[in-house]
């Protein structure tokens, strides 16, 4: 499982993260930071595929990717 | 079983870990980031020299953990000039917007290009004045409403936008000149390698390297992020060419 971390007091809700995700998991949150910005939440964590899509795209910098090689079915 | 994790995306070393002031959905700081995973990457963060503008990104030293000089406005090339020929073993680069390089800074610009300085210049365009409040700026595309034409830019009466990479390029001294963008994932890994071979140029003491971005500017043009970064596929990037303009760093073209 591949997962992405988001700082969100860094988050300014500019949603261009959720533009470029190829499986469309990341949507606005109904939190607010103390910037007073919308964040971004990460609706099914699961389906991440640690493209770093997101991370690449976010001006603020806010996003850093952990990859997980998937593992053998036991 | 528990597949071991991997890191595979974080911020540059060299960014300092500190908020932008910038709005949001600027892209400067997209182009922030791509030169300072440049600057990493090739391990320049303790001999580069910044030159920084005025505009938006006039607080890039606040930003990039390498040396920095303020220039005045327009005057980044004139600083990086002074600064490069006084220590040429530094990597020696300006950030500019394009009110500050293709408006006030024009004279600037054209003379270390045409002489060659081994200096880099990272111009960001965003079609419009950001700082002072969305004023009309040489790249401001017709047809846009700004403060200062609230009709929107008139070519009989202003002129065309300026395409700065090709004027660029048509100067004696440019080694390397390219126009990227940074809307897209395909875009910024473009804009990073142009970046990366603009960065080389300069350390292989070749000549005047200059990458032009076209970035967004939600706040001046009054759009939604999202809807500001759809502009820049729709409207600035068929008067803009992305693309590589010249490149006489002997390698060929390397799209």
């Amino acid at each position: 499982m591949s997962r992405i971390e988001v700082r969100e007091d860094r988050c300014k809700g500019c949603l261009l993260c959720a533009t470029v995700c190829p499986v469309e998991i990341i949507a606005q949150s109904e939190r607010f930071n103390a910037q007073g910005y919308k964040v971004i939440e990460v609706r099914d964590m699961d389906s991440c595929t640690g493209c770093a899509s997101c991370a690449r795209m976010c001006p603020d910098m806010c996003i850093t990717v952990y990859k997980t090689a998937k593992a053998p079915k036991e | 079983m528990q597949a071991a994790e991997k890191l595979v995306f974080k911020t540059p070393d060299v960014i300092i870990d500190r908020p932008t002031h910038y709005c949001p959905g600027c892209q400067h700081g997209t182009a922030h980031r791509i030169v300072g995973e440049v600057i990493d990457e090739l391990g320049l963060a303790d001999k580069t020299i910044a030159v920084a503008s005025i505009g938006c990104s006039v607080f890039l030293y606040n930003y990039l953990n390498v040396d920095a000089v303020e220039a005045p406005h327009g005057r980044a090339p004139a600083v990086a000039t002074g600064v490069k020929r006084a220590r040429p073993d530094r990597t020696v680069f300006t950030y500019q917007g394009d009110g500050d390089l293709a408006s006030i800074g024009m004279a600037e610009i054209m003379h270390a290009a045409n002489r060659g300085e081994r200096i880099t210049v990272i111009f960001v365009n965003n079609t419009v004045y950001g700082m002072t409040g969305g004023q009309m700026a040489p790249t401001t595309m017709i047809g846009q409403a700004t403060t200062t034409c609230p009709g929107g830019r008139c070519a009989e009466r202003e002129g065309l936008p300026i395409k700065m990479a090709e004027i660029i390029g048509m100067l004696g001294g440019v080694v390397f000149c390219e126009r990227v963008a940074v809307n897209s994932v395909k875009n910024i890994a473009r804009a990073k390698k142009a970046v990366r071979k603009a960065f080389e140029c300069q350390e292989q003491g070749l000549g005047f390297s200059f990458v032009e971005f076209l970035a967004t500017c939600p706040t001046n043009w009054k759009m939604s992020p999202v809807d500001a970064n759809k502009r820049i596929a729709d409207e600035l990037i068929p008067y803009f060419p992305l693309g590589t303009i010249v490149d006489r760093t002997g390698g060929g073209e390397d799209k």
